[in-house]
């Protein structure tokens, strides 16, 4: 019986796996940077997508008509003319008639301010913003304009919404491919870890075995080991991906790095893959170690 | 029973092991004892013929209904096989623990066999800091804990001196009066004449069976003391001490 003196230990009982100790951090830092940079793969993809989203919003729901310089006409008379003429077709919600100085802001960033002569001839435009869901105005602004005699002509943009969208769509794929591959990446690093974790311990899940373990008994010990493993080096991946999005976007270059990398503080998406991520590495590192073990389990007994 | 592509290390083979009896495994070493006991504990399948556990043919039973066979068979292995993280007492808790057992329902139990065993101050001490023959203990202890139908020993005396060596086999004589079946593999001759038992013996991969001398003599089967005309004739079968 179990005398006083010598009482059955109390508590809960040992974990039946050994900790791994050192052996597992090199695989925590490789699971870490994987993350981080599936991640960026999916932060691009998002990117990818609120990009094209707006893109393609902008370029429906406006056009151009462009005024052509002519010696003998006030290009300015022109430009305001076509805008009055655009407000009275269906489907022109508003039209903007641009002067000279907006024609020479557009310019100045390939020919600076101050060095055009004031005689050179510009085109100047007219913005068109367009109703949505209605009819495109396109044919009927070009007749009108026409009928008008003014020397102007209407730039549809929608004729390259086809290669935005393509674009777009090209990138949310390169992305979402990349993030496949990265979680294909990490599912076989973790498998090839839990094999070589199984196989150091070969004599605990012989005992196991002998004393009467399933399979599946011995391999949820991997997989909830794994499990914690693929949390943790998620959950630091996740901050260090965060952390470099959040630094981007805050810097100079943000705007031109815009499409990859989103402003995290206006998009709660972003937060929300992030947040996500470490919960994914840990359940693609379980399902891993899962399946790696109970094959090799299958292939040993 | 063959390995791979390898020769047969066990051929004609056909035996039973009746229920509450106590047999003896000797021979050389290279015989073929070890691949015997793993077909006894369900360890390896035969490559051909049949090995029939309580009315189901190991050979082609489902593999999710192995554990369930296991558990009904205690091994005790030479090595040991303890697990050195664990505690004496979550070793010998390891059957029923895999088998779904909550600590509460079992730390009684565990603590009362280690207390017959002799262990009941080593309950908390890892494995790695007990003497061969404490070792031991705690192996047979963590065989017997699901009180099995069949108890595997494979050298169970190997690693200890000869007195601990009678102390186990006084042991695997009261489990076996208790009614769990006893095989029990080993080169030691000595601890085979202390007992009145059958003694298989493998030797080239066959093997030769020899009935107990009270069923010769048409007496009672309980395993009783050898007369030294019995320790003579099994030295003349050939088996060898190593």
């Amino acid at each position: 019986m179990n005398s006083p003196a010598d009482p059955a230990p109390a508590g809960n009982s040992g974990a039946l796996l050994p900790p791994d100790s050192g052996r597992d951090t090199p695989l925590f830092i490789v699971a870490a940077i994987l993350v981080f940079l599936a991640c960026i793969a999916a932060l691009g993809a998002r990117g990818a997508w609120v990009a094209s989203e707006k893109w393609t919003t902008d370029l429906e729901s406006s056009l151009t008509i462009q005024i052509r310089p002519m010696d003998d006409r006030n290009s300015e008379a022109d430009a305001i003319a076509a805008a009055d003429i655009a407000r009275d077709i269906p489907g022109v919600k508003n039209a903007i008639a641009r002067d000279r100085a907006y024609a020479e802001s557009l310019l100045a960033p390939w020919l600076g301010r101050d060095n055009l002569p004031d005689d050179l001839p510009l085109p100047l435009m007219v913005d068109i913003e367009l109703e949505n869901n209605a009819p495109s105005p396109v044919d009927a602004l070009q007749s009108a304009l026409e009928t008008s005699g003014l020397p102007a002509s209407v730039d549809d943009q929608g004729r390259w919404l086809g290669a935005v969208r393509e674009a777009a769509n090209s990138a949310k794929t390169l992305a979402l491919a990349l993030l496949a591959l990265l979680a294909g990446a990490a599912a076989a690093v973790v498998a090839f870890a839990a094999r070589a974790s199984l196989a150091a311990r070969i004599d605990v899940t012989d005992a196991l075995h002998l004393c009467g373990a399933e399979d599946r008994y011995i391999a949820a010990l991997f997989q909830r080991r794994f499990f914690m493993l693929g949390l943790k080096s998620g959950l630091v991946g996740a901050i260090f991906a965060g952390l470099v999005s959040l630094l981007v976007s805050l810097g100079e270059t943000s705007a031109d790095m815009a499409f990859f990398l989103p402003h995290l503080s206006v998009d709660k998406v972003e937060i929300g893959l992030l947040l996500i991520a470490p919960i994914l590495s840990g359940l693609t590192s379980a399902l891993s170690a899962r399946l790696a073990v109970a094959s090799d389990l299958r292939r040993r007994w | 029973m063959r390995y791979g592509r390898g020769p047969e290390v066990l051929r004609d083979l056909s035996f039973d092991l009746p229920r509450g009896s106590f047999q003896f495994l000797t021979g050389p070493s290279g015989a073929g004892k070890t691949s015997l006991l793993r077909l006894i504990y369900l360890a390896a399948k035969p490559s051909r013929g049949l090995v029939s556990f309580f009315g189901r043919d190991a050979s082609i039973l489902p593999r999710r209904e192995l554990p369930l066979l296991r558990r009904r068979i205690g091994v005790v292995f030479q090595e040991f096989r303890l697990l050195n993280h664990l505690s004496v007492f979550d070793n010998v808790a390891l059957p029923l623990r895999v088998s779904g057992q909550k600590r509460k329902e079992y730390a009684e139990d565990i603590a009362e066999l280690l207390s017959w065993v002799g262990l009941g101050d080593k309950m908390n001490a890892s494995p790695a800091t007990l003497s061969g023959g404490e070792k031991q203990r705690v192996a047979i202890a963590r065989a017997v804990v699901n009180q099995p139908e069949i108890l595997i020993a494979d050298e169970p005396t190997g690693n200890v001196d000869p007195e601990m060596g009678m102390r186990l086999l006084r042991l695997f004589v009261e489990l076996n009066k208790l009614g769990t079946t006893i095989v029990i593999a080993t080169h030691d001759l000595q601890l085979v004449r202390m007992l009145d038992a059958p003694v298989m013996t493998l030797s080239n991969g066959h093997l030769q069976i020899r009935a107990p001398r009270s069923e010769r003599h048409n007496q009672d089967a309980s395993p009783e003391m050898s007369t030294q005309e019995d320790a003579e004739e099994l030295s003349s079968e050939g088996t060898t001490d190593e």
